[in-house]
């Protein structure tokens, strides 16, 4: 199936409308958060506090880029392994945020909060974190600067790869594609 | 006056032996340790091994799932980007694990051989622009040690004058989903590649698929974890030391090919590429084994001095 092109942030029209497999092209704006920054912002929303970015209909992709070269935008910038941030996701999706951008699958909690909060979860390509640095028009650090890899990003991104693993109506890539090559009947 | 003969006796008889050993020792300065050190790590996050290369290849022809044909042809494009504009194969640079092998008749000259390891990591991480990932106060405050040191250093004394040193970036995906379990020894072959097969099925696609499955069986807890972590810097499907491993190998691989887990967890028949094992004796009451998951960015340099 061809990829389809869309902008980030995903209207929630967009969203609903997505099914596990779809293979996107993103451009637009995605923000960047890892482990370190996530531990902050839940600290933040129990303490009934503002957070730094307003995450309502945003695209967060768990990332931690390797440093950019000079006259680089970004260093290597693939994904790193979701199910760490499940712990910190649902007070996210409370707040708004529409789509998840990493790699590997996700807890039960929340792939049923996905359905709850219409939202989507998708991956990317990882270990290719060369060739995805080639998607990335423009990186800039928002908050956390002393985090180094793990401080919060803003990136521009054009033709960024990514396919629908986790979507609202509980589609699920990996149940769906492991499947169709899983033998293990045969013993 | 009889004292200071015997003293002086005993001296000459010392520093006789001591030609006699020097002429058959040789010096490695840590100098020289430190640049190849920081080398490596350019190199084994730059360029991915012909080996790897080649198998990744291999299973583009064979995989059944069309996307994960697409994904691995974007893997093999990642390697021929990252060697060509010197960017790492991946944002994880890894913790860096080093492997020394040291000739029992090398002697190290200039300082302290652990530091100079150290040092060269410090200089690799920073010339090369690799993320440095290490925190120190693992379970609190976890700061950011700014370099990626400490490296994880394992020495080992061999025969020889050389000193060869293997450079192993492991990142944490994959890392984060390897797992120890002490089995009894009634739980034998079946429950050694039941064990791979779990752990691999519980990792599914976090880990990076296609893996390379280090396995260590026997010796104790450490030394299974140790073995596992050796044998993934094996050339990659290069069999295990007797007919017995090897065999072991090939029939863990098919097993963990039937799960469809596939690259990066979206499908296929291929969710690994090769399954390295070694043994060694154990406890009468024991069988530990150990599973190390190597994502397929499989980083590792070597160089001997």
């Amino acid at each position: 199936m061809k990829p389809v092109q869309f902008t980030s942030p995903f209207s929630s029209q967009e969203v609903i409308n997505l099914k596990a497999g779809d293979r996107l092209l993103i451009s637009g704006v995605i923000y960047v958060a890892r482990d370190a920054a996530h531990r902050r912002l839940t600290e933040l929303i129990a303490s009934g506090l503002d957070l730094p970015v307003d995450f309502c209909g945003q695209t967060l992709y768990y990332m931690g880029p390797s440093p950019a070269r000079p006259g680089s935008v970004i260093g290597a910038c693939g994904p790193t392994t979701s199910r760490r941030m499940d712990r910190y996701t649902v007070p996210l999706l409370e707040l708004g945020l529409r789509a998840m951008i990493g790699k590997g699958e996700r807890s039960e909690e929340i792939r049923q909060a996905i359905i709850r909060y219409r939202a989507v979860y998708l991956v990317t390509l990882g270990g290719a974190g060369a060739l995805l640095a080639d998607c990335v028009i423009k990186a800039e650090t928002v908050c956390y600067p002393e985090l180094g890899a793990e401080a919060i990003m803003r990136l521009v991104v054009e033709k960024f790869p990514a396919v629908v693993a986790y979507d609202w109506q509980g589609g699920d890539l990996f149940q769906q594609e492991t499947a169709k090559y899983c033998y293990l009947q045969e013993r | 006056m009889g004292k200071m003969e015997d003293r002086s006796l005993l001296v000459n008889k010392c520093s006789g032996v001591l030609k006699s050993r020097q002429m058959a020792i040789r010096t490695v300065g840590i100098n020289q340790i430190k640049i190849q050190v920081s080398e490596l790590c350019l190199k084994a996050n730059f360029e991915l091994g012909q080996d790897v290369i080649k198998a990744l290849q291999n299973a583009l022809e064979r995989e059944k799932s069309p996307v994960a044909r697409e994904t691995l042809l974007q893997l093999l494009e990642n390697a021929r980007l990252a060697r060509e504009k010197s960017i790492p194969l991946c944002q994880d640079c890894g913790a860096a694990v080093v492997f020394i092998e040291i000739g029992q008749d090398v002697h190290i000259d200039g300082g302290s051989l652990s530091e100079a390891v150290t040092e060269g990591v410090r200089a690799g991480y920073s010339e090369g622009y690799l993320r440095k990932s290490m925190v120190d106060k693992p379970f609190s405050e976890r700061i950011n040690t700014a370099d990626n040191t400490p490296p994880v250093i394992h020495y080992e004394i061999v025969p020889g004058d050389r000193l060869r040193i293997v450079l192993m970036p492991k990142g944490g995906g994959a890392e984060n989903m390897s797992r120890v379990s002490m089995l009894s020894p009634g739980d034998g072959k079946e429950g050694i590649i039941s064990f791979v097969e779990q752990t691999v099925k519980k990792a599914g696609g976090a880990p990076c698929p296609p893996l390379i499955i280090g396995v260590g069986i026997g010796g104790t807890l450490e030394k299974a974890a140790l073995m596992a972590k050796q044998s993934l810097a094996r050339p990659l499907g290069e069999p295990g030391l007797n007919s017995e491993i090897s065999a072991l190998e090939a029939e863990i691989l098919e097993r963990v090919n039937r799960l469809g887990i596939g690259p990066l967890g979206m499908g296929g028949s291929y969710t690994a590429l090769a399954v390295h094992a070694a043994t060694f004796p154990c406890h009468i009451a024991s069988l530990p084994v150990a599973v190390n998951l190597q994502c397929h960015s499989s980083r590792h340099a070597e160089a001997v001095l």
